[in-house]
């Protein structure tokens, strides 16, 4: 008979005493995996979603965490528009030579509370979400430049939704399913992405120029008319969806919005070369139109000073009610020991030695932690698996079970390290036994 | 095979004096002898076993077992030397209440450096008639299951020497009688030494060699 199944045996022997002890090492344990387990998939994720495909985010000038929340991670609400010039300043014009690619963003709208991002079909083409992984389409294919209105699903508005290629949606006005917007004309879903894990899965991407052509999309524009009456010109601002209708557009044509009513809420940008991603913010920020942000910088910055404290704070709570629980199982051994003493003299009289009965008692320790720290673990991954949807929605951070979390792997070292301090004191009273006295003195 | 000398012990008195317990000048027992050990209460019978058994040590004197004294060994030394070569039967059985009857027997061999043999576990259950009981708990056993699963374990080891404790101290008249049977009839096949203490003077009377402590103590005839 081997110690440990020994020592098996002498906690199943208390088997309701272990079982409680045990639990509360599980809860424990299940704390500290959810929270480690949630804050490093969702910390890794935003960070490594904050640097993928581009650079600099140009955007209005105002909050800088605001423009990188709203424009990659579909959180917060947009800051203001940007004139369209710059789009043209990027790609043809005075920072050409910073920019490998431009990718223009108009957000303001959503589909039963998913963010509607109008953007180019070029997004898709030639971007990594990931290193090495390119966007692909589960089914359908990418909307075509003069699919004015076509759209694009990401994996888990897809799946919340239920729409399908062929079927079509009505973005509300604004960014939030408030129920305040009013409805848009319909796009017809052309394909669904396959999930990447990004903040983009739980995005719908549609056609810039089919945003464009919504009503209060345009940029209200001076447009000179006659009063005949009056018998003298006058200036008023029109929208441009009455704009359209002026110039006797149906909006099936699809005939594109001019660039003078045209806005951008963000362009992302990937620069020519890493000096170009220092060099192309300065001058934009000089200028008053607009501001460039290094979205990298910005969310390490807030992880430093708001998340990195907070993980700090929450990580030291749950570490303390492990420990606990470690005090849980030495309180637990150590008052069984007094009834256990005729039976550690008895190991003895068999020929155990101090030593012997002290590993037992510290493999006791070792088991119930263990045991009570893997059934937490288990716990933990079950409640971030119930939480999974919640930080979804809330952050567009999709928690993969696929992979540990480094720190998961100091779990089992962690749990021995624990046993031991705990076990040691019932152990070395174990070990001072008097097998003589122990065995004389009434069962 | 055992040879027990000059061996003295006191203990420590609450006032600070020492009570003398022992002081036996001379005792011997060959290889697979058999001896019942006699003497009135709180004469040292018990403290006697334990000195033999290496779980507690003397004062002065040697005790030589098979012509080591375990008395000049280191405590640890002791210990494996009881593991692999003592058996030891207590007055109440004390069989781990969380272990089977087959665990309780195999927990016999789990200090030395022998093999933990289930088969041979399982075959001294069969001896003591429990073979069909080895999952069994000591709470499932009658009292004279128990002692017998006690034996079964103080023979697990296969010592060269088996000390027992008032062994039918708690057992019933009929099962007194197996459980004595048992141990003697298996000591003589395994040549085991045994050195049994008992109170029933029927149980004494069935052994050739009766060692009566106030004989050998010094301190117990004077007191």
């Amino acid at each position: 008979m081997s110690l440990i199944a020994i020592a098996w045996r002498s906690l199943t022997q208390r088997a309701l005493a272990s079982a409680l002890t045990g639990f509360s090492m599980a809860l424990g344990v299940a704390l500290v995996v959810a929270v480690l387990v949630t804050h490093h998939v969702v910390s890794d994720s935003f960070q490594r979603n904050a640097g993928l495909g581009y650079d600099v985010i140009v955007g209005a000038k105002g909050g800088k965490l605001q423009l990188v929340m709203n424009t990659v991670y579909h959180l917060s609400t947009p800051v203001e528009n940007i004139p369209y010039s710059i789009l043209h300043d990027l790609t043809e014009g005075k920072y050409k030579s910073y920019v490998a690619k431009a990718t223009p963003y108009c957000l303001g709208d959503n589909y039963e509370g998913h963010r509607v991002v109008a953007t180019v079909p070029d997004l898709f083409n030639d971007s990594e979400y990931a290193p090495g992984r390119e966007y692909t389409f589960r089914t359908g294919r990418n909307f075509h430049p003069t699919g004015f209105f076509e759209g694009i699903l990401g994996a888990l508005t897809a799946e919340r939704t239920g729409l399908k290629v062929g079927d079509t949606f009505r973005p509300t006005h604004g960014v939030s399913d408030d129920g305040q917007g009013h409805e848009h004309d319909a796009f017809t879903v052309v394909g669904v992405l396959d999930p990447t894990g990004t903040p983009n899965d739980r995005a719908i991407f549609i056609n810039l120029e089919g945003f464009y052509l919504l009503e209060d999309h345009a940029k209200p524009v001076a447009v000179e008319h006659e009063d005949h009456e009056a018998g003298k010109r006058e200036t008023s601002s029109v929208a441009a969806h009455e704009h359209h209708e002026m110039e006797g557009h149906e909006e099936h044509e699809h005939a594109p919005l001019p660039e003078d009513q045209r806005e951008l809420t963000a362009i992302l940008v990937r620069t020519s070369s890493p000096a170009a991603s220092i060099r192309l913010p300065n001058l934009i920020n000089e200028g008053a139109l607009a501001q460039a942000v290094l979205p990298i910088r910005e969310i390490g910055a807030l992880f430093d000073v708001i998340v990195g404290p907070i993980e700090a704070v929450l990580l030291a709570l749950t570490v303390l009610i492990v420990v606990v629980s470690g005090v849980g199982i030495m309180v637990s051994i150590y008052t069984s020991m007094s009834e256990r003493r005729r039976e550690i003299a008895v190991m003895r009289a068999l020929g155990a030695r101090r030593s012997t009965v002290r590993t037992i008692v510290l493999l006791e320790s070792v088991l119930l932690s263990l045991t009570g720290g893997l059934t937490g673990w288990i716990l933990g991954r079950l409640l971030i698996a119930a939480l999974s949807p919640a930080i979804a929605s809330r952050t567009g951070v999709v928690i993969s079970f696929g992979h540990l979390v480094p720190a998961e792997l100091a779990l089992v070292p962690g749990l021995i390290f624990i046993a031991a301090l705990a076990g040691y004191l019932p152990a070395m009273t174990a070990y001072r036994t008097d097998v003589a006295k122990a065995l004389v003195s009434a069962p | 095979m055992l040879a027990v000398e000059n061996v003295k012990k006191a203990f420590d008195e609450p006032g600070g004096s020492r009570l003398p317990i022992l002081d036996v000048e001379e005792l011997h027992l060959g290889v697979g002898e058999q001896a019942v050990l006699l003497g009135r209460s709180g004469c040292g019978k018990t403290t006697l076993l334990h000195v033999v058994a290496g779980i507690s040590t003397p004062d002065s004197g040697e005790v030589r077992i098979d012509g080591l004294d375990i008395t000049r060994l280191h405590e640890a030394e002791r210990d494996r030397f009881r593991a692999e070569t003592l058996g030891y039967i207590f007055q109440s059985f004390n069989l781990l209440p969380g272990f089977t009857a087959l665990e309780n027997v195999m927990l016999g061999m789990a200090f030395g450096r022998g093999r933990r043999d289930a088969g041979r576990a399982r075959g001294l259950l069969q001896r003591v008639g429990l073979g069909q009981r080895e999952r069994h708990r000591p709470s499932q056993l009658s009292v004279g299951e128990q002692q017998r699963v006690a034996v079964a374990r103080a023979l697990a080891n296969r010592p060269r020497l088996l000390l027992a404790d008032e062994p039918t101290a708690s057992v019933d008249a009929k099962n007194q009688q197996q459980v004595i049977d048992l141990i003697r009839e298996t000591c003589e096949e395994e040549e085991i030494a045994l050195l049994l203490v008992t109170h029933a003077p029927e149980v004494a009377a069935q052994f050739e060699r009766a060692v009566y402590l106030e004989n050998l103590n010094k301190v117990a005839a004077q007191i």
